[in-house]
């Protein structure tokens, strides 16, 4: 069914809009103890992402809502199976959003010194949380015959899906880091100059050791590229990315070098969505309980109507989005409603 | 406990939680736009000032609404995971149809209500500050919708799907307008206007208590008490009145229920205050005859079905349903008594402004229309039990059989410590926020105003903001 392997798509489109907007943000609360020297800088810092990290992260409630209705038997199993961990995130993601908007409201240095460790902690904690479900779900785990998950939270942090863990904690804060070079000034910017390239290093040694990783793992994924070989254009892809970027940094020429970090976040997980399809959520148990992209799926009437809505809806959200974005362009300025 | 009662109370909580907030984003920011509306027409910088005020208390509570909603996004899945499996085709799509189109709204255009009010005109922070609430009213439709498929569920028929019995889509149209769908908006938007005007109050009749802010008080009264008594008294007689017609129709032993009634009656009474025996199967306390048979049917001598006509299983927690249903009705009533006071008062050569006692009713008056919001949202889920999906599925189907009770007391345990550390936090800043009250706006500051973008040409005109700033 055509329309099955279309949501497969906007879903991985969706999880990408979410990575890629809400990961500058990430990366810039797990950057931020090493990189703002006082106050001021973690001001800037946080209202550099200030006017858009709630637009951010809508998109990772749409990701949970579009799953609920593209793909139902998967957000029932992954949610009710990954219990205690989900239970971990929406901890970090209220955290999260409680830190921001209340650092800034009292100017007392202990309070302010508490939020900062609760942005940093809770930003680190998403990411990492989010790095060990995709391992998870690209090792597989254990979903049985009527399709529920039993995995302890122990279980799902294998040294594997910490390693995936520690790449999406690398991805994300280069990824934050060259964002902000588009909104800092004066010290701190050189500093983001010289750290950056540091961070590019160091990411892609991680990503690299990982990526053999996952194509050493005993399941489909490495099989899935080579009976599918086209499908090697999104490694590839991301490969040219992130050199494209890392030479567009050489010349200084941040806006471009941070689309071509974006990029490469796409082609990424347009890897990971190569490597698994048709399958949604392997199973450790018996390939024959895979939840696949046919037998997890609403009805075509529910995948039509949600397709429709798509069709509206998502022009006028990338509308606003980009009018957000051009609005709030520019280096940060403080003043008296900043965080 | 069962990991099933357990899921139960988590939700409970975790929904009545999130619950206090949505109402006053709706209904504040009604009153917000009321502002936006006055600075642009009439230019007193007196508007602008209550607006910039108010915009910060939104702020708070806003984010107290996003960080709390997403839990209830997920709970389906986690804890209601046969649930989500039998209703995805339908119920999941309503969800992601809120995020699409309420979610996107409120997020993209948060920011510039926030932070805007300093690099926008009047004009655009009105349209940016309309954007983000009415997101929230478009929030509220979907979930509502949702909600009002479970009560009653409608264009949809029951196949075997790949684990199971599914609940699969036949009609979008049926789904979206289910019969109680309709009624159960407007009653839900107007309870949260009435929650949002008397928020203002409340704040503005502190001041006056106070001695504080005198003269931006007593505007605040002139906008949010007009709103107050005309929606109280629409409130009970014609969007509470056409719930209960709704509920008789459509869920009768829900109704009978709410008013503790067993046998089936004409010119059945309403009960102003009373206890339910479930025992003995009796009702006991003050009562209007044939009150509940005008309400429901227009008709004192219509006949109101009583709960013995239906199984026993299939009964809610009748004395429960029973006590926070009247508490809302009461509730309700001293509305329209508090409203109609304080009009009076005002009209009477503006006794209000010095009738401390009535202003300390207003000043409490937000406590009591938020128990009132969430006594109404009780007694529709408690009286929809024992099904989850009215008499198509029943809670007790619906949990998670992975999850275990041990995990549902750790996630209870988080959610308790996390929501009482966030709610004291919250009324923490609230107070500090209030406490310091409207800033003045000197000359500079309208000057300045009068200079910042006020169209779409002119955003997309400006130069990048850092060369506007320094020169």
């Amino acid at each position: 069914m055509w329309l099955n392997d279309v949501w497969f798509v906007l879903y991985v489109v969706i999880i990408g809009g979410y990575v890629i907007l809400d990961g500058f943000d990430l990366g810039t609360g797990i950057l931020h103890p090493f990189i703002a020297r006082d106050d001021r800088e973690r001001r800037v810092l946080l209202n550099a992402i200030g006017p858009v990290w709630d637009g951010n992260e809508v998109w990772l409630v749409l990701g949970g809502g579009a799953l609920f209705a593209a793909f139902p038997l998967v957000y029932a199993s992954l949610f009710s199976g990954f219990y205690l961990a989900m239970m971990l995130v929406l901890l970090v993601l209220i955290l999260r959003t409680v830190a921001i908007e209340f650092r800034s409201k009292r100017t007392s240095t202990r309070w302010r010194a508490t939020w900062d460790w609760v942005f940093f902690g809770s930003s680190l904690g998403i990411t990492v949380l989010l790095g060990v479900a995709l391992a998870n779900v690209i090792r597989g785990v254990a979903v049985d015959a009527q399709g529920n998950i039993t995995v302890s939270l122990i279980d799902l942090l294998s040294p594997y899906a910490l390693a995936v863990g520690g790449a999406a904690v690398a991805m994300l804060a280069l990824h934050g880091a060259i964002f902000l070079t588009l909104k800092t000034t004066d010290d701190l910017l050189e500093r983001l100059h010289h750290l950056v390239p540091k961070l590019m290093v160091v990411f892609f040694v991680i990503m690299t050791a990982v990526v053999a990783w996952t194509l050493a793992l005993d399941n489909e994924f490495a099989e899935n590229f080579r009976s599918r070989p086209w499908t090697v254009v999104f490694p590839v892809g991301a490969l040219a990315s992130v050199l494209t970027s890392w030479v567009l940094l050489r010349r200084s020429r941040y806006l471009p070098a941070f689309l071509a970090s974006g990029t490469m976040i796409a082609f990424l997980l347009g890897s990971v969505a190569a490597g698994l399809y048709p399958v949604l959520v392997p199973s450790s148990i018996d390939s024959a309980y895979d939840l696949t992209v046919q037998n997890s799926a609403s009805a075509p009437e529910t995948l039509t109507v949600m397709f429709v809505m798509a069709l509206i809806g998502m022009p006028f959200v990338l509308l606003y989005t980009a009018g957000v974005y051009y609005f709030f362009r520019g280096r940060v300025v403080l003043d008296d409603e900043s965080y | 406990m069962t990991a099933e009662s357990l899921s139960r109370i988590q939700f409970a909580l975790t929904a009545s939680f999130h619950f206090i907030f949505p109402p006053i984003s709706m209904g504040l920011g009604l009153v917000l736009i009321v502002f936006g509306v006055q600075s642009v027409r009439t230019k007193d910088p007196k508007w602008r000032r209550l607006a910039v005020f108010w915009v910060k208390v939104y702020g708070i509570v806003f984010s107290m609404g996003v960080a709390t909603g997403i839990v209830q996004e997920f709970e389906f899945g986690t804890n209601w995971s046969e649930y989500s499996r039998f209703v995805g085709n339908v119920f999941g799509s309503l969800l992601a149809a809120e995020g699409v189109f309420a979610f996107m709204l409120e997020g993209g255009f948060l920011g510039l209500m926030l932070f805007g009010g300093s690099r926008l005109g009047p004009k655009m922070w009105l349209f940016a500050t309309s954007m983000v609430v009415g997101g929230a009213h478009f929030s509220a439709l979907w979930i509502i919708m949702a909600n009002s498929w479970m009560q009653t569920p409608a264009g949809y028929e029951v196949r075997q799907g790949t684990f199971g019995q599914q609940a699969f889509m036949t009609s979008f149209a049926d789904v979206v307008f289910t019969p109680s769908f309709l009624p159960r908006i407007l009653h839900v938007w107007v309870a949260s206007w009435m929650v949002g005007a008397t928020f203002v109050m409340s704040v503005a009749a502190f001041y006056l208590l106070k001695g504080r802010h005198v003269e931006i008080s007593k505007t605040m009264i002139r906008v949010a008490l007009p709103l107050f008594v005309v929606l109280s008294v629409l409130q009970v007689v014609a969007f509470g009145a056409s719930q209960a017609t709704e509920v008789a129709s459509n869920q009768p032993e829900k109704l009978a229920a709410m008013e503790g009634v067993f046998q089936t009656q004409q010119c059945a009474p309403m009960y102003l205050a009373g206890w339910v025996n479930e025992s003995d199967q009796t009702t006991t306390g003050v009562s209007i005859p044939c009150l509940l048979s005008l309400l429901v049917a227009q008709n004192p001598d219509a006949t109101v079905t009583g709960l013995n006509a239906f199984p026993q299983s299939d009964w809610a927690p009748l004395n429960l349903v029973f006590q926070v249903y009247h508490l809302m009705i009461n509730l309700g009533m001293l509305f329209i008594a508090i409203g109609v006071v304080a009009a009076v008062l005002f009209f009477w050569k503006r006794k209000l402004w010095s009738a401390r006692w009535m202003l300390w009713i207003l000043a409490v008056s937000i406590v009591l229309t938020e128990l009132a919001t969430q006594s109404g949202w009780w007694t529709a889920e408690f009286g929809r039990q024992p099904w989850v999906v009215w008499q198509v599925m029943r809670t007790a189907q619906a949990e998670s059989p992975t999850v275990s009770a041990g995990q549902v007391w750790f996630s209870i345990g988080m959610f308790v410590v996390l929501y009482a550390g966030l709610f004291g936090v919250f009324l923490f800043l609230l107070n500090k926020v209030i406490r310091t009250g409207p800033a003045p706006l000197d000359e500079e500051d309208a000057e300045e105003a009068r200079s910042l973008p006020d169209s779409f040409g002119e955003i997309f005109r400006r130069r990048s903001r850092v060369s506007s700033v320094t020169g």
